[in-house]
């Protein structure tokens, strides 16, 4: 029997960015509010102490920040006619694991969504026609970007973010990114500084007519004190950003953003090392009155609240909702039900050239120290000639030079002895790279259920990851490769590679955390799981906020579009939803 | 959902203060100025342990509890405990609670604060007090202790200075009671003398507040001191360890006319003996301390000593060229937090280094950071880090 603890007001699944971004506004608005998470307390001086949180082999080998298997692991094929199998080890993504969830050790890349992405059925119909993305299961988010432009510029001085405005109330603006939809107002801190690789990037593509611009980067390039009142130092540029947590307050996070203030008040509270196993609802399983947690003395507990957020990883909002029955399961073959549908990646590819006598110093790194260009993301440029849409962003980052797992050499070069280390000593110092982060669109097979076979050391079902990707998205890839290859040329480098994606998917190889969708917001409760609002349309006092809302993913880093959707859902609760519980969008 | 309704009408509720209420809200400001939730804690009702060199004491419950706190005193039992230090029954108590500063209080102070203890929650709390070591944990030793020590003269006041001055001058030497850490301390710990010079305790070196130049605040200006009062940082150093609990519990609560006149009689100080002077013959030292200083300080403190907006200074900074370096030791070795305040909510914190540097490492860092950048003060020994690390170790 669960021992049954007092009623909250809200109770928070996860204290990542999401939750304490609800906490604060919530806690702020006067409510009492409880936020349970999976994993340990950490916090900066105490646990990302500056003399050890650069350890590649315990931090960036050993994964020591992330989440291991043997608390949740997940199932994958490529196709629904493939057995699913688990995943033994954390590959192809990093889930966080803890207080901060991923934002303590992600690079810090920080961009919005564009315009055309929240509306992007439309906007493609409108452009190219309705049999253009036939294939695609793309719809409209439900939110215009004149709705939520606010919630990006609210994260974004939450955190800091060093960049140039590239679009200030539709004035384009030198420097910055012209294919960014307009913002209010310039970024909060100036842009880095660059190292050379980056310096060059910039360089050669602007030689080439495209329009590079900095990284907007959660690495501060100066101290900043932040909407909370909270202060951030100025990055180091000490390489250790992903796979890491920053011992030096220079990395936008929730620790070093919005903890400090948080857990001051009197009407908020954290507990970790406690796993929700469900939310409960009422008999009716119309309304969700508790959630059912493990502490950390392996106690099971009832948590009631009047609303219950679900803020975990993205992939991890979604199986809550299947193991809770939250919303009915998707089903690929009818279409019908919606938890588990528009499951999307990052469809990413990478460019290496090495040179001769170049001094790169990859040791000066920062996790987002870049120049990018959109020149081939989205809908920046015309897709009526090509067999495809979408597109990626290019991006020149020197996030690091770590001895472990930094050592490019030239193809062909020994693989060990005195020849290897020659030649890794050569290719450090000379060579660069740059990547694609390319758009990942839905279609109808590529989804999220619940294991048949596999379950966790509680006995329940893991989730099935079915994905590969699709075919509009190899084409959109092939094309993005084949410009990187003429980027190369304009180098003059003495040999360059640029990688080609292929069919299968494989959970192996790092490629990318950015998971979303499997929770999508929409305004249709027959092709969505949450309203504009992130309100579950099946139990409305149920909000779901993440990445899981994604209807599609783009060619940008998630975490910028994340935090804005937290602002976003924890503005509707303050100002609607407690005033008039129930439903915010009546279908 | 009724609890969110609640919540708002709560917040919607205009908040009246009737005028007997008055005297309750000047003595919670007392409180405040006193310091009581330091010692008491924040709920009042005492259990919090203080290390003295006698042995530990504890504080006691002054919640209006009637069987565990003071809910059974009269004001004047009240009056008498906290200007003669002697509780009901005759019960003598040990000056770790500061009767010789708060018995400058006037008649009205004390009145105010008694009403307002009055109307905290009372809690069921007993407390174990006197855990001294023998004989100080004999009470009836305190009669000596007092006839030797006690002589509370009062606060002169001055009227050749300002108010503020004045004001400051009471303050500091009356209920805030500064010297019960600032001023040096003779055997029986009693205070040596009333010049804030600054002290051992708890492992900490409480700083010297003169108007030395470099072991005081000469060269902090009123605005620098009120700033690190009130919000627990300035542009010149930060509070961490005993000293956040003042800020966090009186100083960022009290008025900034207060804070102002505290600032204004602390300048007027005069200089202090001083920490000594610059250290020498240490070249050694300062070489091999300015590579490690590189090496492990200055991505946060910066190479050229300043700091940031979140990180202390070194350069200028009061606390590292105090006269004894233990509070700066015991940061490197162990780490600390800044307190956070309403104002300056960060509280950021210095890791601990203890681990990665040995003593030779700390004590020439230390030296090179208390001889750089303007900064002067005597050498560190790797003997001096060595003591401080071994009682870190045993932790008294």
């Amino acid at each position: 029997m669960a021992r049954l603890l007092p009623k909250k007001d809200a109770v928070i699944v996860g204290l990542g960015w999401t939750g304490s971004i609800l906490a604060q506004q919530l806690t702020e608005a006067g409510l009492n509010v409880v936020a349970i998470e999976r994993g340990p307390w950490r916090d900066t001086p105490t646990d990302f102490n500056i003399a050890y949180v650069q350890d590649e082999l315990r931090y960036a080998i050993r994964k020591e920040l992330f989440l291991q298997p043997n608390v949740e692991a997940m199932t994958m094929r490529n196709n629904a006619g493939q057995r699913a199998l688990p995943m033994r080890d954390y590959g192809s993504f990093l889930p966080g694991h803890g207080v901060g969830g991923a934002g303590v050790h992600w690079n810090g890349h920080t961009w919005r969504f564009w315009e055309s992405d929240f509306q992007i059925k439309t906007h493609l119909t409108r452009r190219y026609g309705a049999a253009k993305i036939k294939n695609l299961q793309l719809q409209d988010w439900g939110v215009t970007w004149n709705e939520i432009e606010h919630s990006f510029d609210a994260f974004e001085y939450l955190c800091g973010i060093s960049g140039k405005a590239g679009n200030i109330k539709g004035q384009i603006q030198a420097g910055g990114n012209p294919f960014e939809s307009p913002r209010s107002r310039e970024y909060p801190t100036p842009p880095m500084q660059m190292s050379y690789a980056p310096s060059l990037f910039a360089e050669a593509v602007k030689g080439m007519g495209y329009h590079p611009f900095p990284t907007p980067s959660a690495n501060l390039s100066e101290a900043y004190v932040n909407s909370l009142g909270v202060r951030m130092g100025q990055c180091t540029f000490c390489g250790f950003c992903e796979r890491f947590a920053c011992g030096n307050y220079s990395k936008s996070s929730p620790q070093t953003c919005v903890l400090p203030v948080l857990m001051k008040n009197p009407n908020f509270e954290a507990r970790t090392d406690c796993e929700v196993l469900k939310v409960n609802l009422t008999q009716d399983g119309k309304m969700a009155k508790s959630v059912t947690y493990i502490d950390a003395t392996g106690t099971e507990c009832e948590q009631p609240g009047d609303i219950v957020l679900l803020c975990a990883y993205g992939l991890m909002n979604v199986r809550m909702m299947l193991l809770s029955k939250i919303g009915a399961q998707y089903d690929p073959v009818s279409g019908q039900g919606t938890v588990g549908r528009n499951y999307c990646y990052q469809t990413s590819s990478g460019a290496r050239m090495f040179f001769e006598g170049k001094h790169f110093n990859p040791f000066i790194g920062a996790g987002s120290m870049g120049q990018s260009m959109d020149d081939f993301n989205g809908d920046a440029f015309d897709h009526s000639k090509v067999d495809f849409v979408g597109g990626a962003g290019l991006n020149c980052v020197v996030s690091n030079g770590r001895p472990i797992s930094n050592r490019p050499t030239m193809p062909g070069s020994p693989r060990w002895g005195a020849k290897w280390k020659q030649a890794t000593v050569d290719g450090y110092q000379n060579s660069m790279g740059f990547s694609a982060q390319g758009s990942s669109y839905p279609v109808r097979e590529n989804y999220l259920d619940l294991d048949p076979s596999y379950t966790d050391r509680h006995g329940r079902p893991l989730l099935r990851v079915t994905f590969d990707f699709p075919d509009n998205d190899i084409a959109m890839s092939h094309f993005i490769s084949g410009q990187m290859e003429k980027i190369t040329k304009a180098f003059n480098p003495k040999f360059a590679a640029v990688s080609r994606i292929k069919k299968g998917w494989d959970s192996v190889p790092y490629q990318s955390t950015h998971n979303t969708g499997g929770a999508i917001m929409g305004g249709n409760p027959k092709t969505s799981a949450v309203n504009k609002y992130l309100q579950s349309w099946d139990v409305p006092n149920v909000f779901v906020i993440g990445a899981s809302a994604f209807a599609h993913n783009a060619g940008l880093n998630p975490t910028g579009v994340v935090g804005a959707l937290a602002y976003w859902a924890a503005e509707a609760i303050t100002t609607k939803y407690i005033k008039s519980p129930g439903a915010l969008v009546h279908a | 959902m009724k609890t969110i309704l609640k919540t708002l009408a709560a917040a919607l509720a205009v908040v009246a203060v009737p005028a007997a209420a008055q005297t309750v809200n000047a003595g919670k400001y007392q409180v405040i100025i006193g310091d009581c939730e330091g010692c008491h804690g924040k709920d009042l009702a005492g259990g919090v342990e203080l290390q003295t060199p006698f042995g530990k004491l504890v504080s006691s419950n002054i919640t209006p509890d009637k069987d565990t706190g003071i809910g059974n005193y009269s004001a004047e039992d009240f009056k008498q405990a906290m200007t003669k230090g002697v509780a009901p029954g005759g019960k003598r108590l040990y000056p770790a609670m500061p009767y010789p500063y708060y018995a400058h209080l006037d008649d009205r102070s004390l009145t105010d604060m008694w009403n307002y203890l009055k109307t905290v929650k009372p809690v069921k709390k007993s407390i174990n007090v006197n855990q001294l070591r023998f004989p100080y944990n004999l009470r009836i030793g305190m009669l000596g202790w007092n006839a030797m020590f006690f002589h509370p003269k009062p606060i002169v006041q001055d009227p050749a200075k300002s108010a503020a001055w004045n004001r400051g001058a009471y303050l500091v030497n009356g209920p805030a009671h500064c010297g019960a850490c600032h001023a040096p301390k003779n055997m029986f710990g009693a205070d040596k003398s009333t010049a804030l010079t600054g002290t051992s305790l708890q492992g900490w070196f409480a700083s010297d507040l003169t108007g030395d130049r470099h072991a005081g605040l000469g060269a902090w200006s009123v605005a620098d001191i009120v700033e690190y009062l009130g919000t627990g940082r300035s542009n010149r150093s930060m509070a961490s360890g005993p000293m956040a609990e003042v800020v966090e519990y009186s100083t960022s609560q009290m008025s900034n006319a207060d804070l102002t006149a505290i600032a204004v009689y602390l300048k007027d100080l005069p200089p202090s003996r001083g920490n000594g002077g610059a250290a020498t013959g240490v070249d050694v030292q300062m070489k091999a301390g300015a590579v490690a200083y590189d090496i492990s300080c200055a991505a946060c403190h910066g190479r050229d000593g300043k700091g940031s907006a979140i990180f202390p200074p070194l350069a200028g900074n009061a606390n590292i060229t105090q006269v004894r370096a233990d509070t700066i030791v015991r940061m490197v070795l162990a780490g600390g937090k800044a307190v956070a305040t309403p104002t300056a909510p960060t509280g950021p914190g210095m890791p601990s280094l203890g681990w990665r540097l040995n003593n030779d490492q700390v004590a020439n860092i230390l030296t090179y950071v208390r001889n750089n950048w303007g900064n002067q003060a005597p050498a560190v020994s790797p003997e001096t880090v060595g003591r401080i690390r071994g009682s870190l170790r045993s932790g008294s």
